[in-house]
């Protein structure tokens, strides 16, 4: 057997995709990436010459939603990518072998790809008790500090792996912990989202392949091409917000035209993720295009902004949940203006909060 | 001399599971089930909005997505005596379908296959006869001789790259595999065919939840909207691509899926006589086809088989305190009181008294797992995809009886083999064609209810917690995928006081009870036999039958527990 890994760009090749596959798929990438047309050549040469990454997908205290969405990656070619061409040689939820085979891979890629390989988390670590989660008779928090040692970079998935998720919700009984909480001396990516969009995960995976070196982030350690605008700025429902027209109660006449959830809960306005945009499932829906107001599950601690229904109140000095409920369908032209100064400061507030690391977690 | 293999963490399923099996003369002899992670989600739900419990328990599993949230919202609706639209229910139906046809695909094809087909033993097949072979299978348009010579050069350039990713350190090779490299090769193609076809159908949750994974649920109804005259909210196009997704899924099944399952099932025949487990079946029932209190108007009919006997149908109550309680003695929990609960009166006090990591093994004589251990009326019971047919076999429904007795005579088996792990295997098959079908009727309702002008999905009678009253109880029950499914739920003044979840993989993964009765994953291990104590493919065939949704691993040891084995494979 060979041991010379191959370039994207042969895999995809020996696949069977002609170069205007490959080179369509780059294009795609690069519009994905917001990379703009000389990005595309920039890729296929990154594609062409870039050996295959080993990962290493470690799961914690999780659902495996992170995992499910990755799968759902949307393009073919990107399926064929993340399955063929960054070699995932451990991930308990889809490799052949169990146990001490499993943990031959696992030791296999710690020796041989030492610095060179993947860390990706999914779940968040338990901290009070060493027996509140283990894999082989080891605890979480051990697997995770042996197999950061030698990663080149490590991403987290999902709210847990990068906040404490659902596991760190409030009295957070096992004392659930995100990774960059535990781990020093490596790079450290976060993709939030319960789950995080497919297409965010393989564009962030793609861009670290293409450029060999990790997306730009903001001070909350997210990739700025996916997580640098909220829900609420990129929502087609936006118009009507600005309008002032309110759905008061799920599926009156107002849900069914289609307008602002904001009164029934959305965080919309408190989100940064790229649903609005990327949508989901290859850009079928998204939570409110289906009617559902956002829940904010990309945003740090957002299982303690409950209840869900109960519209924001983070918002200060505007008092916007006032104006929103004293909108009615004809006052909402005279107070677009007002809403429309408010939304500008509160993003700007947002923003100072997150430049401060003040939106990051509490655990 | 007995011999105790330990497989930790169990892969190829979802969560944390580690199995202990004692072996003697190449029989597992006794066996032992752990759950090796806990997060307290019983715990997080206290003092929060009961409508908000859905988004919480859904994130119990990614992968079953939807069955907690539906479990869930069924509970608050049924503690505050909400009815929920007819098109609700429907919007629910179609949802609830398409969860359980790409589930029991993926399961299928990418946590089960593995065990039955060899990967590399698919690089000797001849493309020729694949294609006769598959073509005399099924009229699945993908079976020419150059689509089977494609992949098996992919497949050899994959392998000649020294990178096996997923594959390496597999059990290729073992002498438990029995296809001829043709069916591999087959098997193969539909592993990924498979892979790409899984996140079209659950586009079905994109439409009426907004997303997948976890898509968005409502109490009192669904979030979606009807409007035919709107783009902002769902119309005729998004209609039709629910009905075409309905559409590919089918023949996928039909001509995928189950050709493929039935063709595999022919080659392991002597695995119609193995894992059996416990004799004692439980069903919830689900798929409402009038509202969620005509129980006989389920696709899915409720009951209990017990001994086998499938000349019997016994009713199943719920709400009575008696029949079911879950028992914690070989659990990491404590009761403040008293050794088994009802739901309604369960509790969650995490208690872990198990070994410090790292460890070698687990004190199985004392608490062994973070699962608490169901039983009705004092009896272990198996729930899913086999409890399902068999109690709509033994119901007499015709549907039920017409796939299984087509299946059996194709297979030239008797009635005894479905209590195996084959059995289990090709149940869940059987009920995904069911269910395809079932699916077609709910959409053909919808479309013509709304057709009739009801636009309905939603009803607010009671989403105001002012109108509640200061006390309820409620309880959801479901079928997931993987099994009976409940929840149960106590709301005093507007918030949760209590909610207890009990989930398929209790029912079946939990640890022995107070009087030792094993339960199912347990009891179906005993039995079976392991060629190669090295390479325990027949222990995950088993335990995989059952679909796992908790993770583990597999170890070897002597008697006395000390390492007796490194395991090495191709």
């Amino acid at each position: 057997m060979s041991n010379t890994p191959k370039t994207v760009y042969e895999e995809i090749r020996g696949q069977g995709y002609s170069r205007r596959d490959f080179l369509k798929f780059c294009g795609a990438m690069a519009a994905l990436l917001g990379l703009g047309t000389s990005g595309v050549s920039q890729i296929a040469r990154a594609l062409e010459t870039k050996r295959r990454i080993p990962v290493i997908w470690m799961h914690f205290q999780e659902c495996t939603g992170c995992t499910e969405s990755f799968i759902r990656s949307s393009h073919p070619l990107i399926a064929d990518i993340v399955f063929d061409n960054v070699s995932l040689d451990y991930t308990e939820t889809l490799m052949a072998p169990s146990g001490h085979q499993a943990e031959k891979s696992f030791h296999e890629i710690l020796e041989k790809h030492r610095g060179e390989y993947l860390l990706m988390v999914e779940g968040s670590i338990p901290t009070r008790l060493e027996g509140y989660c283990t894999i082989g008779g080891i605890s979480a928090l051990g697997k995770l500090q042996t197999a950061a040692e030698g990663a080149k970079a490590v991403i987290s998935w999902g709210n847990c792996a990068s906040t404490g998720g659902i596991a760190a919700a409030s009295p957070n009984p096992t004392g659930a912990t995100p990774v960059h909480k535990l781990i020093r001396g490596v790079p450290i990516i976060h993709v939030p989202g319960c789950p995080p969009i497919a297409a965010v995960m393989t564009g962030v995976v793609v861009h670290i392949l293409t450029f060999d070196r990790i997306p730009q982030l903001d001070a909350l350690r997210r990739p700025k091409a996916f997580y640098s605008t909220r829900v609420h700025d990129t929502c087609y429902r936006r118009p009507n917000y600005d309008a002032g027209l309110f759905v008061e109660s799920f599926d009156d006449d107002n849900a069914r035209k289609g307008y602002c959830l904001y009164k029934m809960g959305c965080k919309g306005p408190d989100t940064y993720n790229a649903c609005g945009v990327i949508r989901w499932n290859n850009g079928v829906s998204f939570p409110i295009q289906s009617g559902h107001p956002c829940i904010g599950c990309s945003e740090a601690n957002f299982w303690d902004n409950d209840p869900f229904y109960t519209h924001l109140i983070g918002f200060k000095g505007f008092g916007i949940e006032k104006t929103a409920d004293r909108i009615g369908l004809w006052l909402g032209l005279a107070t677009a203006a007002g809403i429309g100064a408010h939304m500008v400061s509160t993003n700007i507030q947002k923003r100072r909060e997150i430049r401060l690391g003040k939106a990051e977690d509490k655990s | 001399m007995a011999q105790r293999i330990i497989v930790d963490p169990v892969t190829r399923i979802e969560g944390h599971l580690r199995i202990e099996a004692e072996i003697n003369n190449g029989i597992i002899v006794d066996a032992f089930s752990s759950g090796t992670m806990v997060r307290g989600l019983e715990i997080i739900l206290k003092d929060r909005d009961p409508r908000d419990a859905w988004a919480f328990t859904e994130r119990v599993c990614g992968v079953c997505t939807t069955v907690h949230a539906l479990s869930s919202v069924r509970s608050v609706e049924n503690a505050l005596g909400i009815v929920i639209p007819q098109n609700a229910e429907l919007v629910r139906n179609l949802m609830f379908a398409a969860q359980f046809i790409q589930d029991h695909v993926i399961h299928f094809y990418h946590l089960h296959a593995l065990d039955w087909v060899d990967v590399v033993s698919a690089l000797n097949a001849d493309p020729e006869a694949t294609s006769e072979l598959a073509q005399s299978l099924s009229n699945w348009p993908k079976s020419s001789r150059g689509y089977f010579s494609d992949l098996q050069n992919r497949l050899k350039k994959f392998v000649d790259s020294g990178q096996l990713g997923i594959f390496a350190n597999g059990y290729w090779g073992h002498q438990a595999y029995k296809l001829p490299a043709e069916v591999n090769l087959i098997g193969v193609a539909h592993y990924l065919e498979a892979l790409e076809w899984q996140k079209e159908i659950i586009k079905i949750h994109t439409i009426f939840g907004g997303k997948n994974p976890h898509p968005n649920y409502l109490v009192g109804g669904v979030p979606c909207s009807f409007n035919l005259d709107n783009s902002n909210a769902l119309n005729a196009e998004r209609l039709a691509l629910v009905g075409k997704l309905l559409n590919d899924a089918k023949t996928f099944i039909n001509q995928v899926y189950i050709p493929d399952l039935m063709a595999i099932a022919s080659f392991y025949k002597d695995w119609g006589s193995i894992g059996s487990g416990v004799p004692n079946y439980l069903v919830f029932g689900d798929l409402p086809a009038n509202g969620i209190e005509d129980v006989d108007a389920f696709k899915f009919p409720r009951g209990i088989i017990l001994d086998r006997n499938l000349s019997e149908v016994l009713p199943l109550d719920a709400s009575d305190p008696e029949q079911i309680r879950e028992q914690i003695a070989h659990s990491y929990y404590d009761y403040t009181s008293g050794e088994s609960r009802h739901p309604w009166e369960g509790e969650t006090n995490l208690n872990y008294t198990g070994p410090e990591p790292p460890y070698e093994s687990l004190n199985v004589h004392e608490k062994y797992s973070w699962l608490k251990t169901p039983r009705w009326k004092g009896k272990a019971m198996e729930v899913g995809p086999l409890a399902r047919m068999l109690v709509g076999y033994a119901s007499g429904r015709d549907e039920f009886v017409e796939q299984v007795d087509r299946a059996l005579a194709e297979l030239q088996v008797p009635v005894d083999a479905l209590f195996s792990t084959l059995g289990r295997t090709a149940a869940r098959g059987l009920e995904t064609v069911l269910v395809a079908g079932w699916a077609q009727e709910f959409y053909e309702a919808l479309l013509s209810n709304i057709k009739s002008g009801d636009q309905r999905t939603f009803n607010n009678e009671f989403w105001e917690p002012e109108s509640w009253p200061s006390h309820a109880t409620g309880v959801g029950l479901s079928e997931a995928p993987r099994g009976a499914l409940s929840h149960w739920i106590v709301i005093r003044d507007g918030r949760i006081e209590n909610y207890q979840m009990v989930v398929p993989s209790t029912w079946n993964a939990s640890p022995r009870d107070m009087t030792g009765q094993l339960s199912a994953y347990e009891a179906a291990l005993i039995g079976t036999p392991v060629a190669d104590p090295d390479l325990p493919l027949e222990i995950l065939r088993t335990i995989h039958s059952f679909d796992p949704c908790i993770a583990c691993a597999v170890h070897l040891y002597d008697e006395h527990g000390s390492h007796v084995h490194q395991v090495n494979t191709f």
